[in-house]
């Protein structure tokens, strides 16, 4: 610093050190309950030593909660969706940054007013639409009458369903949640910072507007998708409401919603042990990716605000 | 593949009833009730997490060493998912089992209770909520406190500024676009994404005490069938971050211009 203050500086370190315990302690608190047979977590005050039983309490956290099957649905959820949404996006961004047609910026802040809505916000229209795809279609036959002409031409009452479900479905859980208006907007921003001429000389060259987008645009963007690969990893795993409203059934639940299940309800055995175990363990991949590709996350997070 | 996002609120609805639902709503005591409480928790979850990071992240702003562990420390929590964090809560929590529970009974002499009352429900949820924002608003501030020129802070050094009015008179005006942002983004995340908190700890109970808009949307809407009124508050919902972006948007084009 500027000057010296010897106390300021202790004062500093104290602090610094107090933050990262009230940060971490339900944290470790979680990890030392995890350890400890039924008997002990349930003494009050719980002992702060770690026990022997970790690896017995995620066992049965394991068994009990069918946290594989569960681990596995947030695993292909969460992949999807970072995938799709970094697909999605790029390819949107770069048709708003480098196609120059007619209503652009309309396309623009229509996409942009859509997707900056979260999920939470359109809960009830995505589950209708979910719940049958094909919803819209038959409104419009419904609304145009068309179920009088058919029977009229066929000379008998027709009933039309269309009828398309997505609930219960790897695709139902990743599709609504892949839009981002984020995503987009972070690739547009970048994009209009490459120059001009590197598309001109590729055009020059002979390139397609597809060989310009896959050799030239996506390897300069490496580091940025690599950013959005840690947050859109996280924010997929994390998600709640709508695998909650989406899944019935047990197999198709993921890992967060599934640990629901685990937290003793007031009249159970208090198993908080093994409730613990079990969110020690879902919570761990979103960390680790979080922790081991930090230097990225905290770019794209940052980056996020401009 | 936009178009998938952009549906009619009242799709498949029979009788068209003109603005029912919204006066029926904006009538309705429980929704106003639960609009209070939506803006108290996002108030406290924005404050109390703001003010926490802003002081670590001061902190470890001043560190001379082992910055990059400190930030490894700190910045982990973002990536538990909301549900998660309200199980660790909720544990240390338990008014028989919790021994941050006990601790409260035992320092404050309060009756803790989160299961029958109402405000201890709200402190729940506040607490857990704002738990998991502490690091996200940490690392925004330090990305803008190291961006913040020493040679300014050298300067007022030598005019014989104190730390703390340095801090006071040159950190924080400089400070001002990232403090804005990160209060819009914790206003969104209070408001949206929570859900799984309150799921998780409290279900909106006990007697509405903590039954946030987002839960009542899903309440009325997929447990009481109540489609349109909840379809109403969806509205309602989408008016209200329509607006945030729009403010927010406003404000960063003048700061573009502002700085050129």
């Amino acid at each position: 610093m500027v000057e010296k203050t010897p106390i300021l500086d202790t004062l500093t370190y104290v602090f610094l050190i107090a933050g990262i315990i009230i940060v971490g302690f339900p944290i470790i608190y979680a990890v030392i309950a995890a350890t400890l047979p039924i008997e002990d977590v349930s003494r009050v005050p719980m002992p702060l030593i770690p026990g022997d039983q970790f690896w017995v309490n995620i066992r049965e956290a394991w068994v009990r909660g069918d946290l594989g099957n569960h681990l596995l649905n947030s695993f292909i959820m969460a992949s999807g969706i970072t995938l799709g949404k970094i697909v999605v996006s790029l390819l949107g961004a770069f048709s708003i940054v480098y196609f120059d047609y007619r209503f652009r910026t309309v396309v623009f802040v229509s996409v942009f007013c859509t997707l900056m809505l979260p999920v939470e916000v359109r809960i009830l229209p995505t589950y209708e639409m979910a719940a049958n795809l094909l919803g819209p279609l038959q409104e419009l036959w419904r609304f145009l009458h068309l179920d009088g002409i058919v029977s009229w031409i066929a000379g008998h009452e027709i009933e039309l369903t269309l009828e398309w479900s997505i609930l219960d479905s790897y695709t139902g859980l990743i599709m609504p949640l892949i839009a981002s208006a984020t995503c987009t907007f972070l690739f547009r921003q970048f994009f209009l910072t490459i120059p001009e001429e590197l598309c001109e000389a590729a055009k020059m060259d002979g390139a397609s507007a597809m060989t310009f987008f896959r050799k030239i645009l996506i390897p300069l963007s490496k580091t940025n998708i690599a950013a959005l690969v840690v947050i859109e990893f996280v924010y997929g795993w994390n998600q709640y409401l709508w695998p909650l409203l989406i899944t019935t059934k047990p197999q198709m639940m993921t890992a967060v919603i599934g640990l629901q299940h685990l937290i003793p309800a007031a009249d159970d055995l208090p198993y908080w042990n093994v409730a613990l175990a079990g969110s020690l363990l879902v919570m761990l991949p979103p960390v680790l990716v979080v922790l081991f590709m930090q230097r990225w996350f905290v770019k794209g997070l940052v980056e996020r605000e401009k | 593949m936009q178009s998938v996002m952009r549906s009619d609120p009242f799709g498949q609805h029979s009788t068209f009833i003109w603005f029912a639902n919204f006066t029926a709503l904006f009538k309705d005591p429980l929704y106003l009730k639960s609009i209070a409480t939506t803006v108290f928790f996002s108030v406290c979850v924005a404050a109390s997490s703001i003010s926490i990071g802003l002081f670590i992240a001061t902190m470890a702003n001043r560190a001379l060493k082992a910055k990059a562990v400190v930030r490894t420390a700190l910045i982990w929590p973002y990536a538990v998912a909301p549900a998660i964090s309200g199980i660790l809560w909720l544990f240390l929590l338990h008014p028989s089992y919790g021994i941050v529970a006990l601790g409260i009974k035992r320092w404050f002499g309060v009756d803790w209770n989160p299961v029958l009352r109402g405000s201890d429900a709200m402190v729940m949820i506040i607490m857990a909520s704002a738990w998991k924002e502490i690091s996200y608003n940490f690392v925004f501030f330090i990305a803008g406190l190291q961006a913040i020129p020493k040679s300014l802070i050298e300067a007022a050094a030598i005019d014989g500024a104190s730390p703390f009015r340095r801090f006071w008179t040159i950190t924080v005006p400089l400070l001002s676009p990232t403090l804005f942002f990160v209060t819009v983004m914790n206003i969104i995340y209070a408001f949206f994404d929570t859900f799984g908190v309150v799921h998780v700890m409290t279900q909106g109970g006990p007697g509405g005490a903590t039954n946030t808009l987002v839960y009542k949307v899903y309440q009325d809407g997929f447990i009481g069938l109540n489609m349109g009124g909840s379809a109403a508050q969806s509205v309602v919902l989408m008016t209200l971050i329509i607006v945030i972006t729009v403010v927010q948007f406003k404000y960063v084009e003048q700061k573009v211009q502002y700085t050129g």
